[in-house]
């Protein structure tokens, strides 16, 4: 197999773009595509500071990779999730990928703004894991670009990604949901920051040969939590469609951002005000963030996370 | 040949000296669902893969909820 531009041998093929590429000219249609993202929705000016959130993973380290390459004013914000040796060696990496570059990493632990780390919050609220982490993430990622005066957070999220959860809102037609996907979300509040998602356009496994390409140190496990998540099982779905029919979660993501996802926006706005404790934007009185960490401390009672994530007496 | 799979890490012998989407077909792996990684490059699905090399296929996949 050749590479589509330069004709030497190619490294990855993309089926559905009906292409293959070198590592070389990879990386140039890597950072292309990640160009023509910030560009089509406008995601940040050049001058604009990013706080780009990053896991330790992939996605989240390539991008800002490409930022850092392309210029772009950037800070990470690492999210100390208290997940067992997931998160000591997640931190690690990210900690070392700032180093080396000589960027800004900011780091916020959950166990210190929530109560408990994430398996604590999942055994005394008996919600799924996902559900607690990722509500304190989006939180979390707001309020300290808020506190530092960032106008804008990225993450990594990526094509399969933004497929998978397209695909279970679909499945159970979450109405409220789909108007809330899309690559670029305006700050709709004095309170809110700007989320943008730049690798929407690349698949994981794109981000994933971009990241060994680059010789990212970046963490290939599990989450361990991630095992039986329906997000997981939604993307082997789609991968074995993909299989099939290349370009199906491409279709099936840019179809719906293009054509049904305008049909979707509400034509009233939600109304926003601020929580009655922490001040953040909630659509009612206390927000869900201050109710978790209530249900954390109410159920929690007398025991306190160790700094492993584990439960101490 | 050697093949190096993670989420554990484990590795299993194959037979050698034949594609690598031939492999992946014996192994039941999709595709789109990993790295396949020799040394410190990647390859591609058509190349051949010798009985004394070894290769990693790593997955790409991450979730549940970002």
């Amino acid at each position: 197999m050749k590479c589509r531009k330069c004709g030497e041998r190619a490294s990855i093929e993309l089926r559905r773009h009906n292409a293959a590429f070198c590592a070389p000219d990879f990386l140039d249609f890597f950072r292309r595509q990640v160009r023509e993202a910030i560009r089509k929705h406008r995601m940040f000016e050049a001058d604009e500071a990013v706080l780009v959130a990053v896991s330790g993973g992939k996605d989240s380290l390539a991008l800002w990779d490409v930022l850092i390459d392309e210029g772009s004013r950037t800070t990470g914000l690492y999210l100390d999730l208290g997940i067992f040796d997931y998160s000591v060696e997640s931190k690690a990496k990210c900690e070392r990928f700032a180093a080396a570059r000589g960027v800004p990493l900011i780091v916020s632990t959950v166990a210190e703004e929530v109560g408990a780390p994430v398996p604590v919050i999942k055994e005394v609220t008996r919600r799924p894991p996902c559900s607690g982490c990722g509500l304190s993430k989006r939180y979390l990622m707001n309020r300290v670009a808020l506190e530092h005066g960032f106008p804008v957070v990225a993450t990594g999220h990526n094509l399969d990604d933004e497929a998978a959860t397209l695909f279970g809102s679909v499945m159970h037609w979450q109405t409220d949901a789909l108007p809330r996907q899309s690559p670029a979300l305006a700050a709709t509040h004095p309170k809110l920051v700007r989320r943008v998602k730049p690798l929407y356009r690349l698949s994981e496994r794109e981000t994933a040969a971009f990241a060994f390409l680059r010789k990212i140190d970046y963490i290939v496990e599990e989450c361990p939590f991630a095992k039986g998540a329906t997000s997981i099982a939604h993307k082997e779905i789609l991968n074995r469609m993909e299989e099939a029919s290349p370009g199906a979660k491409h279709n099936f993501l840019f179809g719906f951002l293009d054509k049904a996802r305008p049909a979707f926006e509400r034509a009233e706005a939600v109304t926003l005000n601020e929580c009655a404790r922490c001040g953040q934007v909630t659509t009612g009185t206390l927000c869900a963030f201050c109710k978790l960490a209530d249900q954390v401390k109410r159920l929690g009672g007398g025991l306190r996370p160790s700094s492993d994530g584990r439960r101490a007496p | 040949m050697k093949v190096v799979l993670r989420n554990p890490r484990r590795e299993v012998e194959v037979a050698g000296g034949r594609r690598v989407k031939d492999v992946l077909a014996e192994l039941q792996i999709i595709a789109e669902s990993v790295l396949v990684i020799r040394g410190d490059e990647l390859v591609t699905a058509d190349q051949v893969v010798r009985d004394d090399e070894t290769i990693e296929l790593r997955p790409v996949m991450s979730g549940g909820l970002r």
